[in-house]
Parts: structure tokens; C-alpha cells; sequence
């Protein structure tokens, strides 16, 4: 599963912790039970548990991104909308094909559909946990209000879906956001720290984009590999009780090997999954985030670098100084806020990067070790008896 | 469970088996219990049951069904089985519950005609010879041998693909209406062999010039492998004459191909309208046996199929993967990650090719055996029909000379001599036809018996050895995978 982001973090700390310990998958929404503990006085008790649906979790996110004394820091990317869709459509799918498989292939394939499903259920949850921690873990967003009443207030939040009006705003908001992008992109940057890391992050997002795609394909084809050999093994099996010559202990044998095998395959792919692919996705979310922060300095030195313009201006005229002076000095303030807070973000940004790709990356080789070994060996001693029989 | 072995040669083994008629009820009892009797042997079993109502037909057939295998026609054991009551007749099933030992040593015997099967022919250096539409693919076929029959230990001829037809064709149209499983040739394929034609020198017409190779191979392996075929001048030439006539009716839209389809089409209904009276168990239930085996293999081929287009397409996005976790290692700015990821690149790379060894491993060692069986198994069914198309043909006799008797009988009032004479050597005629009928039907059943009985020794033979060689590269390539990760471990680790 992703690490908490607390563990890379290193900023454990025992008076603030929060995880999801339930959720309850219903018609077409997940409910997540929060549990928070915390020795913060702000807290009417230590431990406490409220539900929130992924609404809700959004709310919480653009509240954060709206707010702008948080301008200078990375806000934690959202988590995905829970998608058990596709898993619902081959569900519904295997329902209707009920009648031309056999009982056993039935029972199989609702089996791994089953866990499928349950695979993206643990995953859902593990994103919005993620998200939590981060916010908990950090030192500024861990005291905000929104934060505390989602932890807290026991009641729905009310918080409905955004309407179309409001989506639509939302639409224009980012195609401007994107074309001052572009603008705020193209200025050279004073300070060389700054420099670098528009550029890295610009090519990094791209790049982990590309892989992220690229790695989720990877996987599929793997999954359908290890689906073929579930049919190859339930076919031998079939052919090995019909088979009356000496062959078929050959198929029953084969047929038993494909099974375990099989669920070995499905098992790699899932690990795949786990450690590779939904790395690179959080990363592709957090270099947003990432992006997004440099963004809000860019336009917070296009403010100042236009007041320092207009308060010129102004002196030449001698007309409205002091207001335009009054500007320049909070222009100039908010900028050198953002910027402070923001390098330390980027710093942070990396180290959590790294940690977490060499956590992933160890544990993927580990696995991948653990079940190759484990084929390995089903293998040989199949292969043993099988030769000893011939 | 082992395909049926013959029986001893007629002699004191025969004798022993009558000396045992005596036991009726035994007999029964161990005809019925499939633990008492040796594996190899289920023929006898499925014959079980039928046994009483067999013998009521008077259908002299069922002698022959009863019998495990080839019991020769004219042994002269088999006369007072025919004039005795039933407990005679069930003897002949007992033979599998006596020596068993002695039945391998015939087996061997048959087998040890003089040369130890020992030939090898190897289809290679594929060679496009001509251009544009009139080009074609010419193979290398050699042959290595100790058989006395051919003239050297080492032939090679150059031969391309219509030849194999036209080999195939002669050997069908000479052996299968005897009830011998003449081994399918390869496939044509229009789309395949344009590409080649037009020169198309890329991986998709290389790979099918492979696939079409080792097919050829196969063929080539499973005809002589035949110890009926392997005799044929035909195959002798095909391996050994430099010079081969065209076999210019092999071409799918010739006159000879058009003529095919024609015959098929109407063997098709012949099929339908023939309702053959089966009294043998043992070729019902074979024939049963077979259908089933061939809906299976269908399924297990596509599956496999399946699997082959499955792990291609995981070598491509691996590929492709790789290349991008190398972009990602490329603007990663930190140092040690950014060589890890190159690692996790260049280890992807690595898989690729793995990935791509082991489709190639489904392909040629699993999907083609696959393949070549659900053809030889439509060969299987043909043969079952000649034997159906043999028992129509006797019937038809048979008919013919009731006929015959009954206009022979309405002469013998009408008085009038010359056309008795007439009808009475029509009668004559019609009973030698319908002797040859029944020759003909106990003819190729016999034939069908020892083909199916090879067909399943070869088929268990080739499964088994193909099973071990597939599961020998699965081993292969997870030890190629521990390899790559135990190696790109420590730089997982390094990561600082």
C-alpha cells in the first residue's frame, strides 16, 4: 500500500494521528470512517470517529487550495474518486454469462472478480488516508479550521456535489490558470533555486505522466496473461478426468501447477500495481501540486513585479503614492512569504520523493523476488514428477 | 491408460486363452470391474456390457470388436468361437487379464521390423527463389537415417511448399479410404505468402516463414513416423529425388481444388443420410472419445492462443515502459534515484526480451502441438466415415443381392430361361460383392483399431514430451527473473 506519508516525513508525532480504520461500500458511494487522535487541545475529546464520503474529502482539498495564506505550500493532492465502475460492468457481465460456463468456472471467475473488487476498495481507502496524513503531518494545514471540523464535527457536512454553474466556473478558472502558465513560464526567474525547479518539474511531471500510462498497460497485459492461464488450467483439468490414456495424470498434474501459478501471476501484477504504478500516479499528483505552488508564486511576482511598475508610475505622476507604495509593500510581502515557504516545500518535496520511490522500488524488487522464487519452485517439483513418471 | 497393444501371434498364448472359456461367469465379473484389469487395456471394458446384446445380432463384426486388437482374421482359433455357443465368444476379452508381458514383446516385435525407427529430417534455409507474384519460398529438407530403405544415411533435396501438397495429397487420396490417419499437411495461407511474395522483408513475413518452416518439419516427422507411409514410394521419392513433377493441383482455385470442394461438400450429405448401425461399442465410444478430444483442445488452443498474443503485448508495453522509466531516470535530479530508475530501465529492457522468449516458447512448443492435433483429429474423424462410406457400401451390396434373389425367384414361375440364367449370374456376382463388402468393413476396422491404437501411444507420447519441454522454459525464465531483480535489488537499496 502507499507509505503514510508520515513515515517519510519523519515528523511523527503523537498529537496529531489519523487513519481511515472502515469503510462501508454502498450502492455508489464509499463511506470512510475517520478516527483521529490527538492530544491538541483544540480537540473536545482524544479519540473520536466521524464518516465522510469522498465529497467531502474534496471540500476539505479546495478549501485548502482556496485559501490564500496557504498560497506558499504544496497543498497534498486530492485522492482519486473511488471508480469501482469497470469492476461493477464484468460483475454485472459474469451475471449475464452465468449459463454458458460451468459451475466451477463460475465460482472462479466471481472469485477473482471479488477480489478485484476488494483490491480497489483497499486502494480507494489508501488514497484517502494518504491525503489525511499528509495534511495532518504538515505543520501549517495540520491547525486549519476546515481540517479540524471535517475531523471532528459528527454531523454531514453538507457538502453537495458542485453544480454546473459552479463546474463550469471551475472550467474557465483553469483555462486562464493554464494561459498565465504558459506566461508565468515563459519569465526567467531571478532566483537560480526557483529556475531549476521550473524546469524539473515541468519535464518530471511529463515524464511521470508518460511512465505512469506506460506502466499501467504494462500491468493489464499482465493480468490477461494470468487470466489465459486460469483458462488453460481449468481446460487441462477437463481434458485430464476425460482422458483415458496415460497422459492425463500429465494434465491433471499441469492443470494443478497452472492453478497456483496463475494466482502467483495475479499476484506480481498486483504488486506491480501496488508499488509501481500507483507510485508513479501519487507522484504525477503531487508534481501537480508542485506546479500549482510555483504557479501561485509566478502570478505573486507578476503582482509585485506590477506594483513596483504602477508605485513608479505613481511617483512620476506624484498621484496616489501612498496607495500605490501601501500595494507594493504587500505585493512585495506576499511574495517574499510564498517564496520562503515555497523552497522549503520544494526541499520537502524531494526528500518525500525519494523516500518513497526507494521504499516502493525496494519492496517491488522484494516481491517480485519472493514470487518468482515461489513459481521457481512450483515448477521443479512439478516438473520432478512428471519426469520421474515418464 | 495406454493405447491397446497387439496380441500375441496365434499359438500357445491363443491356446491358453480358450483353456479359460470354461470360467463364463469369471469372466464377466472381471470384464466388468476396471481395477482387475491391467491399464492398458479399456477396449475390453467398454465392451463389457454390450457383450450379451452384441451377440445377439448375429453380426459376425462383434468377434472383431471383442477382440483387443489385432487378432488376425484368418487364425483358426477364431473358427469355433463362430459355431460355438456365447461363453466361447466372451474369451477372446480375456486376453488382456493374461500375460500382459507377453502382449509388450509382440508390440516389440512388431515394431523391430528389421530397423530400429531411426530417421531424422530437418526443414531449413528458407530461400525465396523468383520475384513478384510468381515467387516461392524453397526449403532445405534433410534427411538422416540408418533405415535400409532409403539409399544414404544423409539426403537433402530442396523442396517448396505446393511439393508437401502434393505429397500430402497423393498419400490421402492412396491411404485414408483403407481407415489410415494420413497426417494433415500444413496450412495454405493467401495473406501469409502474398507478404513474402511482394518481399516484404519485415518481422511479420520473417515470422511467418519460420512458422510455415517448422510446421513442414512436423509434418514431415509425423508422416514417416507412420511405418505404412514410411514405405510409400511416394514419401521416398518426395525425400530423396532431386527433380519433382509440379503438383500444380494442389493450387487452392484450380480444378482440382474446385473438385475437392465439390467432394466434400458431398461427403458432408452422405454423412448425414448415412445412419450407420453400430454394433460395435468399442468404435462408438472411440468416436465419442474424439469429439470430445477434439472440443477440448479446441478450447485449451485458443486459450493458448490467447496467452501468446497476451505475453507479445506484455513484451511491447514492458518495451515501452522501459523506455519511459528511462526518461523518467533522465530528469529525476536526484542522483542516486535517477540511476535506480535507469536500472529499473535498462532491468524492464531485460524483461522485454524475456517475455518475448517464453511467447515464442508458448507458440512453437505448446499452441503449434495444439494445433497440428485439432487437424489430426479432423483426419481421426475422416477415417471414421471411410469405415461408415465402407459399411454403407456392404449394405448397398447386400441389398443389391436380396434384389437379385427376389427377381431371380419371380423368373423361376415366368419360365423363361436364358434371362434365369442371366438373373442367377447377376445373383453370383452380387454375393461376391457383398463377401467383398464385409472383407472390405472387417478390413478397415481392423486398420482403424491398430491406427487409433498408434495415434494414442503417439499422441501420449508427444503431449508428455512437449509438456516437460514448455514447463522447462517457464523454469527458465523465472530463473532469468530472479536474476534481474536480485540484481536490481542492491540498487533499489543504494537509493540515498
Amino acid at each position: 500500500m502507499m507509505p503514510r506519508a508520515v513515515n517519510v516525513d519523519l515528523q511523527t508525532d503523537g498529537t496529531l494521528q489519523v487513519d481511515i480504520s472502515d469503510a462501508l461500500s454502498e450502492r455508489d458511494k464509499v463511506k470512510f470512517t475517520v478516527h483521529t487522535k490527538s492530544t491538541l487541545p483544540s480537540f473536545k475529546q482524544n479519540e473520536f470517529s466521524v464518516v465522510r464520503q469522498h465529497e467531502e474529502f474534496i471540500w476539505l482539498h479546495d478549501s485548502f487550495v482556496e485559501n490564500e495564506e496557504y498560497a506558499g505550500y504544496i497543498i497534498p493532492p486530492a485522492p482519486p474518486r473511488p471508480d469501482f465502475d469497470a469492476s461493477r460492468e464484468k460483475l454485472q457481465k459474469l451475471g449475464e454469462g452465468e449459463g454458458s460456463m460451468t459451475k466451477e468456472e463460475f465460482t472462479k471467475m466471481k472469485q477473482e472478480l471479488e477480489a478485484e473488487y476488494l483490491a480497489i476498495f483497499k486502494k480507494t481507502v489508501a488514497m484517502h488516508e494518504v491525503f489525511l496524513c499528509r495534511v495532518a503531518a504538515h505543520p501549517v494545514l495540520r491547525k486549519d479550521l476546515n481540517f479540524h471540523v471535517f475531523l471532528e464535527y459528527n454531523q454531514d457536512l453538507s457538502v453537495r456535489g458542485k453544480n454546473k454553474k459552479e463546474k463550469l466556473e471551475d472550467f474557465f478558472k483553469n483555462v486562464v490558470k493554464s494561459a498565465d502558465g504558459v506566461l508565468v513560464a515563459g519569465v526567467k526567474d531571478v532566483d537560480d533555486f526557483f529556475e531549476h525547479e521550473k524546469t524539473f518539474l515541468l519535464e518530471y511531471h511529463n515524464r511521470v505522466k508518460d511512465a505512469s500510462a506506460k506502466s499501467d498497460r504494462m500491468i493489464r497485459s499482465h493480468k490477461s496473461a494470468a487470466d489465459d492461464i486460469n483458462r488453460i488450467a481449468s481446460t487441462l483439468y477437463t481434458l485430464g478426468t476425460q482422458d483415458s490414456t496415460d497422459v492425463c495424470k500429465f494434465f491433471l498434474k499441469v492443470s494443478e501447477l497452472f492453478e497456483k501459478t496463475r494466482k502467483i501471476e495475479a499476484r506480481v501484477a498486483a504488486d506491480e500495481d501496488l508499488k509501481l504504478a500507483d507510485l508513479l500516479k501519487y507522484y504525477l499528483r503531487e508534481s501537480q501540486a508542485a506546479k500549482d505552488l510555483l504557479y501561485r508564486r509566478g502570478r505573486a511576482l507578476v503582482d509585485y513585479e506590477n506594483a513596483n511598475k504602477a508605485l513608479d508610475k505613481a511617483r512620476a505622476k506624484n498621484k496616489d503614492v501612498l496607495q500605490a507604495e501601501t500595494t507594493q509593500q504587500i505585493c512585495c510581502q506576499k511574495f517574499e512569504k510564498i517564496s520562503e515557504s515555497a523552497k522549503q516545500e520544494l526541499i520537502d518535496f524531494k526528500t518525500r520523493r525519494v523516500a518513497a520511490f526507494r521504499k516502493n522500488l525496494v519492496e517491488l524488487a522484494e516481491l517480485e523476488l519472493k514470487h518468482a522464487k515461489g513459481n521457481l519452485q512450483l515448477l521443479q517439483s512439478c516438473l520432478g514428477v512428471l519426469k520421474g513418471d515418464t | 491408460m495406454a493405447a491397446e497393444r497387439d496380441p500375441p501371434p496365434p499359438g500357445d498364448a491363443g491356446q491358453a486363452r480358450f483353456g479359460e472359456a470354461e470360467d463364463g461367469e469369471d469372466l464377466f465379473v472381471v470384464l466388468c470391474s476396471p481395477a482387475s484389469l491391467p491399464a492398458e487395456d479399456i477396449s475390453a471394458n467398454s465392451n463389457g456390457p454390450k457383450l450379451v446384446d452384441s451377440f445377439l445380432d448375429d453380426d459376425p463384426d462383434d468377434l472383431f470388436a471383442e477382440a483387443t486388437e489385432e487378432v488376425s482374421l484368418d487364425s483358426p482359433e477364431r473358427e469355433p468361437i463362430l459355431s460355438d455357443g456365447p461363453s466361447p465368444a466372451i474369451t477372446p476379452i480375456m486376453a488382456p487379464r493374461i500375460d500382459s508381458t507377453l502382449f509388450d514383446q509382440a508390440l516389440e516385435e512388431e515394431e523391430d521390423n528389421g530397423d530400429t525407427f531411426d530417421i531424422c529430417i530437418s526443414v531449413s534455409d528458407p530461400e525465396k527463389v523468383g520475384d513478384g507474384m510468381n515467387a516461392y519460398m524453397a526449403y532445405k529438407v534433410t534427411t538422416k537415417t540408418s533405415l535400409s530403405v532409403f539409399s544414404q544415411n544423409e539426403l537433402s533435396v530442396r523442396r517448396r511448399f505446393s511439393d508437401f501438397l502434393g505429397l500430402h495429397s497423393k498419400l490421402a487420396s492412396k491411404y485414408m479410404h483403407s481407415g489410415y490417419i494420413v497426417p494433415p499437411a500444413p496450412e495454405k495461407s493467401i495473406v501469409g505468402m502474398t507478404k513474402v511474395k511482394v518481399g516484404k522483408e519485415d518481422s511479420s513475413s520473417t515470422e511467418f516463414v519460420e512458422k510455415r518452416r517448422s510446421a513442414l518439419e512436423r509434418y514431415l516427422m509425423r508422416t514417416v513416423k507412420h511405418p505404412v507411409m514410411l514405405k510409400d514410394p511416394n514419401v521416398l521419392q518426395f525425400l530423396e529425388s532431386s527433380e519433382l513433377p509440379r503438383a500444380v493441383s494442389t493450387q487452392a482455385l484450380s480444378g482440382a481444388g474446385i473438385l475437392r470442394m465439390v467432394n466434400k461438400a458431398a461427403d458432408a450429405v452422405n454423412k448425414m443420410t448415412i445412419k450407420m448401425n453400430e454394433s460395435d461399442a468399442w468404435f462408438e465410444e472411440k468416436q465419442q472419445q474424439f469429439e470430445n478430444l477434439d472440443a477440448q483442445f479446441r478450447k485449451l488452443h485458443a486459450s493458448v492462443e490467447s496467452l501468446v498474443c497476451h505475453r507479445k503485448e506484455l513484451s511491447l508495453n514492458t518495451a515501452s515502459f522501459a523506455k519511459s522509466a528511462a526518461m523518467l531516470g533522465n530528469s529525476e535530479d536526484h542522483t542516486a534515484l535517477s540511476r535506480a530508475l535507469s536500472q529499473l530501465a535498462e532491468m524492464e529492457e531485460k524483461m522485454e526480451q524475456l517475455h518475448m522468449d517464453q511467447a515464442y516458447a508458448d507458440f512453437y512448443l505448446f499452441a503449434e502441438l495444439l494445433g497440428d492435433y485439432v487437424r489430426l483429429l479432423t483426419a481421426v474423424k475422416g477415417v471414421f466415415d471411410q469405415r461408415m462410406k465402407t459399411w454403407s457400401k456392404w449394405q448397398d451390396a447386400q441389398l443389391m443381392l436380396q434384389r437379385k434373389r427376389e427377381a431371380e425367384a419371380k423368373l423361376q414361375y415366368a419360365n423363361k430361361p436364358d434371362k434365369l440364367q442371366q438373373a442367377k449370374d447377376e445373383i453370383k456376382e452380387w454375393e461376391g460383392k457383398v463377401q467383398q463388402g464385409e472383407r472390405d468393413f472387417e478390413q478397415i476396422s481392423k486398420t482403424i483399431r491398430k491406427e487409433l491404437g498408434r495415434f494414442e501411444k503417439e499422441r501420449v507420447k508427444d503431449f508428455k514430451s512437449v509438456i516437460i519441454k514448455y514447463l522447462e522454459s517457464l523454469v527458465q525464465t523465472q530463473q532469468q527473473l530472479i536474476k534481474y531483480w536480485e540484481a536490481f535489488l542492491p540498487e533499489a537499496k543504494a537509493i540515498a
